[in-house]
């Protein structure tokens, strides 16, 4: 059934300067890279990829940018969410490799579900974070217990970090050995990814990158956020796309479609 | 067993279309339904300016039916004029041109824009239940708008024009018989039934617009009446469209008088390759029946015995 089921947050975490995440305690049953629609009745509802799941309590990190995620983040415990989900297509978990993630905004909710899911799983996982300014910044501390994790963070201001793109990280942890297991997994803005897929093209490496489209339906119906020229859905056949798929997909850090499916460039 | 079907003078490649609405506008999603198997695809609703739609929830599957309002979300006449000259580089299937508009004057004026695009049949969205704060009660209600909005549109375009009717209507077969009247090739039945679902937790409609129209199987019996009481008053071809999700479903649409048979919600039910797996199923049927052609059987339950 993809009828909303209306869940009580269970508690509230202030993450940085913006952003919060809110905790259900719901057996979701999800995997990194998947998404929940997030439903306030007379407001809106908007897909949030799951940034934390224990299997009996799971999250997702909120940045308050327009009227349905600044009320997410002025919610209290108790006050109730409509969720649906999980859906799409998730970050593959593999225990025989060498994550490098590469996470900006919001992308580092889902890439710390994959570090601790990999990282379990007997994988090594380097860890790149970025973000405008230190503040900004989301789950550092919290990947630091993650065994065999390394953190690489870079801001724009250089408040923490190097002072750069998070990118330029990539760059020099690709030039070091271990090419064959390296599997590279990217959530951020697009034209971070889009630069994180000619580097992986560039030094052939494996990778998995999570490309967002505007989503009505969340369930493979509406059309809404399918990309050219496949037509694959990002909520059902992604978010999460391998390295030929994000190839064949010409749009990808070229132009998205709006809620109306009128095109936008980036 | 399945071969191709002449509707309007156009050759489909099998009966199976993709309803309007269900994959969009965009032409890389439409030729991806004939990559699995449609026989042809029918674009969103595309009216004169973009407009967003609805917020969300604009739409509830369930096991037993769907329900949406979109809000006739789509790009606009002009930037969806260029998904369909990309949708004929992409896929060779046949395209229906699905327009929506305020008034019957701009209807032609979508009806003309709109046919200098590569479409093979265009179709009159009458009956969209979800935008009715905007626009009033549906055109699909009455006789008279059905006929003036088909007259003007004839006038406007050469390419064959099916009408969209509504099953909220309770004498859809004299509505059909007004569109036939009025100079319409094909008719297409149907758009969905007025529904609403309500979170009681939430105690709150599910959907933003409170109501919607509701899909999928639920819609399916109901459907099949229309298709067959239109069969009885009108001689030009029928798209049976409302609730098909299997290739029982389907043959019985085509036995009530159906030609061409529209699926939308059955993506959700079935999956992405919902064309191949009904095409199967009544393939499998025909064979167990020892029924050649589809031809043989349309409109079959007409001539039952009493
Ligand atoms: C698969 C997927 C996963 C997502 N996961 C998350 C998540 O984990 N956390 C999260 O906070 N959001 C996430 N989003 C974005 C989220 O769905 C909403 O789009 C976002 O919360 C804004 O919605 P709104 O209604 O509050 O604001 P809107 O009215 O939609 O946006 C207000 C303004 O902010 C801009 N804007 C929209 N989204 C962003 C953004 N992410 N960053 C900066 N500016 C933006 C818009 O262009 C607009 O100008 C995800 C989106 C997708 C498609
Ligand atoms: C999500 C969705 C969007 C739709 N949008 C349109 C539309 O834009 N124009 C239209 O004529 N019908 C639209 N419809 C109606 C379908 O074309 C079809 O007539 C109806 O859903 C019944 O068929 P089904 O049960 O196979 O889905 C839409 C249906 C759905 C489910």
């Amino acid at each position: 059934m993809d009828s909303p089921l209306l869940l009580p947050i269970a508690r509230v975490q202030p993450e940085n300067a913006q952003a919060k995440t809110l905790y259900f305690d719901h057996a979701l049953h999800s995997q990194p890279g998947q998404f929940v629609m997030a439903w306030l009745p007379g407001i809106d509802q908007k897909p949030f990829s799951v940034a934390y799941d224990n299997g009996r309590e799971f999250g997702f990190t909120v940045f308050p940018v327009g009227p349905l995620s600044q009320a997410l983040v002025s919610l209290q415990p108790g006050d109730r969410v409509g969720i649906t989900g999980p859906y799409g297509h998730p970050f593959s978990v593999k225990k025989d490799r060498h994550y490098i993630t590469i996470g900006g905004g919001y992308g580092a909710g889902p890439l710390a579900l994959l570090a601790e899911r990999a990282a379990a799983a007997g994988a090594q996982v380097d860890f790149c974070l970025g973000a405008k300014t230190e503040g900004l910044l989301l789950f550092a501390q919290r990947v630091k217990t993650v065994p065999n994790l390394r953190v690489h963070i870079a801001t724009d201001d250089g408040s923490l970090g190097r002072r750069g793109y998070v990118t330029e990280i990539l760059e020099e942890l690709l030039l070091e050995t271990g090419a064959q297991t390296r599997l590279i997994a990217a959530c951020g803005p697009e034209l971070m990814e889009k630069k994180v897929l000619d580097l992986c093209n560039e030094h052939d490496v494996e990778c998995e990158i999570s490309l967002e489209r505007y989503t009505k339906c969340g369930f493979g119906v509406c059309g809404q956020c399918c990309v050219d020229p496949l037509g694959i859905r990002m909520c059902v056949e992604g978010p999460v796309v391998d390295r030929e798929t994000a190839n064949r997909i010409s749009e990808f850090g070229a132009y998205h479609r709006d809620k109306s499916g009128t095109k936008i460039r980036y | 067993m399945i071969s191709a079907t002449s509707f309007c003078g156009v050759e489909f490649g099998n009966p199976l279309i993709l309803a309007s609405g269900v994959w969009g506008s965009a032409a890389s999603s439409l030729a991806r339904a004939v990559e699995n198997g449609a026989g042809g695809v029918t674009v969103k609703s595309l009216s004169l300016a973009p407009r967003a739609g609805h917020p969300n929830p604009t739409m509830v599957g369930t096991k037993t039916y769907f329900l949406n309002a979109v809000g006739l979300s789509n790009p606009g006449i002009e930037a969806g004029k260029e998904e369909l000259r990309r949708y004929k580089e992409l896929a060779a299937a046949p395209l229906i041109g699905s327009i929506f508009a305020g008034t019957a004057d701009e209807f032609a004026q979508l009806a003309a824009a709109v046919s200098v695009s590569p479409i093979d049949l265009i179709e009159l969205d009458l009956s969209c239940p979800n935008v009715g704060r905007e626009f009033g009660e549906p055109f699909a209600y009455s006789a008279a708008a059905i006929g003036a909005i088909t007259r003007q549109v004839k006038s406007a375009t050469r390419v064959p024009v099916s009408v969209k009717l509504s099953p909220n209507a309770w004498n859809i077969a004299g509505l059909a018989a007004a569109a036939e009247a009025a100079g319409a090739d094909a008719i297409t039945a149907v758009n969905t039934v007025s529904g609403m679902a309500i979170n009681v937790r939430a105690r709150s409609p599910v959907l933003h617009n409170k109501q919607g129209g509701v899909s999928g199987p639920a819609l399916f019996p109901l459907a099949l009446k229309c298709v067959y009481d239109i069969y009885e008053r009108v001689r030009i071809p029928i798209i049976g469209t409302g609730g098909v999700t299997t290739g029982e479903d389907a043959l019985a649409m085509i036995m009530a008088g159906a030609t061409l048979v529209g699926i939308g919600s059955a993506v959700y039910y079935r999956g992405a390759e919902v064309f191949k797996k009904i095409r199967a199923e009544m393939e499998g049927i025909m064979a167990e029946e020892g029924i050649k052609t589809l031809d043989e059987i349309r409109g079959a339950a007409h001539r039952a015995c009493p």
